[in-house]
């Protein structure tokens, strides 16, 4: 049964792909804005032979996990401490929610101040934007504990940090993941914002380029390989979920 | 003798203030710190960084000769406009996926493989189609909020209860008298909820495009006064934005609460 749903979910892509081709075959979509999907698979193809896609594609999924795993450690090992300490709540997570709306690309310029059109601008963009995320719902997870089990711990004489590690982590897990997910998405809106406003090489600044060129079918190749980058970079952290909160 | 003894003794038993200053200190510290570092360390003409009181002055000053005011209108508008056009077509479509589950599971495939596409990579394709301005920007709005409010309608039009669409069986209601009078009732304060989240991302996705191409709005007065070497115009400007993108959620969470109150999440 699952598997007469799964063809009948890709029935209905393939058919809208069909419509797209139709739209294009027809004239009725303009070539310029909307170029038939077989233009956009040679696009993808020549890509992928010349060598050049896997190179960009490789930069930018790189990006995005650097700066996406560097926030996500600073962002757990931080929240941890903030949130097992009700004393550092009180002081410390009114400022963080009141910066919790900010857009983070509005700080591109200023990091592009800082730290010029470079590869550690982009990364420092994307870790930054990853962190908040991860930041605050680590320490809404580790302010959620059972209090019960904190005054248990302090009983059985453990120390903070057998504390955080025994306890506190395990039960603040699926709030984390949480937060590294909505990381993840952020990262990959901020890799193409930091490689078009940075000049730096990979797919975000070549869909730029294709743009600038009108070359719709190389535009639409690389949106292609963003949305695909965003369905793996889903698939593998429901991936971890399950195996990291698989007691739950 | 009505109270009981508290359990866990709270930081500082008295409050002698009726406001609570304590989530004020750092904040305060941190421009302190760095007016301090600016003072020694930044050069009065920085093209990267300006001190906390050279920002302060350029943000009072676009505070009243307006420049805030038309930029944040201009921002806000699209972002709102995209939200109506998003929040629409995923209400639209999340009712429907919602009230019948073999649409949702033909849908599926499509729905997810579109959902995780980040809508920055569309800010090239809208530029392609409708070149710069507004309507560039409310497409791009638009595309990013219809995943949020069609997820979460969707589950609010299926959290809708089953004895009540049984009596509207019996009554024979016809399927859209059965979506008006039943079904959107009883999902409306999760629908709210769902435009809410929305609206926090609609104002994020205007003010990014902005900043990578659109000129126009909070995010270009920003990347135009950094481009024009003005760090404390464009600190001002992040600080505006900041300020913007936080009392925008306070309002909608005061109008929630306003409107539904404590039935929040209750399908009541």
């Amino acid at each position: 049964m699952r598997a007469i749903w799964f063809f009948a979910s890709l029935a209905f892509t393939a058919c809208l792909i069909g419509l797209w081709q139709l739209a294009s075959a027809t004239g009725l979509a303009s070539p310029i804005f909307l170029p038939a999907p077989t233009r956009v698979l040679d696009a993808l193809v020549a890509g992928f032979s010349s060598g050049a896609m896997p190179a960009k594609l490789g930069a930018t999924t790189a990006r995005v996990f650097v700066g996406w795993a560097l926030a996500s450690l600073l962002g757990v090992a931080l929240g941890a401490l903030i949130g097992v300490s009700q004393r550092a709540r009180i002081y410390i997570a009114p400022s963080l929610e009141f910066l919790r709306p900010l857009p983070v690309s509005a700080l591109v310029p200023i990091f592009i101040g800082l730290l010029g059109y470079s590869e550690q601008m982009v990364l420092a963009v994307i870790a930054f934007g990853a962190f908040w995320p991860c930041l605050l719902s680590t320490i809404h997870g580790f302010s959620a504990v059972e209090p019960r089990l904190y005054e248990v711990s302090k009983v059985l004489g453990l120390s903070r940090w057998s504390m955080i590690r025994k306890i506190a982590l395990p039960s603040a897990l699926p709030d984390i993941i949480a937060g590294m997910r909505v990381g993840l998405t952020v990262s990959l809106i901020l890799v193409v914002v930091g490689e078009i406003l940075g000049s730096r090489e990979g797919i975000g600044y070549d869909i730029l380029l294709a743009q600038r060129a009108f070359k719709s079918p190389d535009l639409f190749a690389g949106i292609i390989l963003l949305g695909l980058v965003g369905y793996a970079s889903a698939i593998a952290i429901d991936w971890l979920e399950s195996r990291l909160v698989r007691w739950r | 003798m009505n109270q009981a003894a508290p359990l866990r003794q709270p930081i500082r038993a008295a409050r002698p203030l009726p406001v609570d200053l304590r989530p004020f200190l750092l904040p305060l510290a941190v421009v302190g710190l760095a007016e301090v570092m600016a003072l020694l360390f930044v050069p009065a003409d920085s093209f990267s960084l300006a001190a906390p009181h050279q920002i302060a002055v350029e943000f009072a000053r676009m505070l009243v000769d307006g420049t805030f005011l038309v930029r944040t209108l201009e921002t806000l508008g699209a972002a709102m406009a995209g939200l109506a056009l998003g929040g629409l077509l995923g209400l639209a479509a999340g009712v429907m996926l919602g009230l019948s589950e073999a649409a949702d599971k033909v849908t599926s495939m499509t729905v997810e493989v579109l959902r995780p596409m980040p809508p920055t990579a569309l800010i090239p394709l809208s530029l392609l189609v409708f070149g710069f301005g507004l309507t560039m920007e409310i497409a791009i709005v638009a595309f990013t909020t219809i995943w949020p409010v069609l997820v979460l309608g969707r589950a609010a039009v299926r959290e809708t209860e089953p004895r009540l669409m049984e009596v509207a069986k019996v009554l024979r209601m016809s399927f859209f008298r059965r979506l008006t009078r039943i079904v959107i009732p009883g999902a409306i304060p999760r629908i709210f909820v769902a435009f809410r989240l929305a609206a926090a991302i609609a104002l994020i996705v205007s003010v990014t495009v902005e900043i990578v191409a659109n000129p126009r709005g909070l995010g270009y007065g920003m990347m135009l006064s950094s481009q024009a070497l003005r760090p404390a115009t464009a600190f001002a400007f992040l600080v505006w934005i900041a300020i913007v993108g936080w009392g925008f959620n306070r309002v909608l969470i005061l109008v929630e609460r306003h409107l539904f109150g404590g039935l929040q999440g209750d399908a009541r």
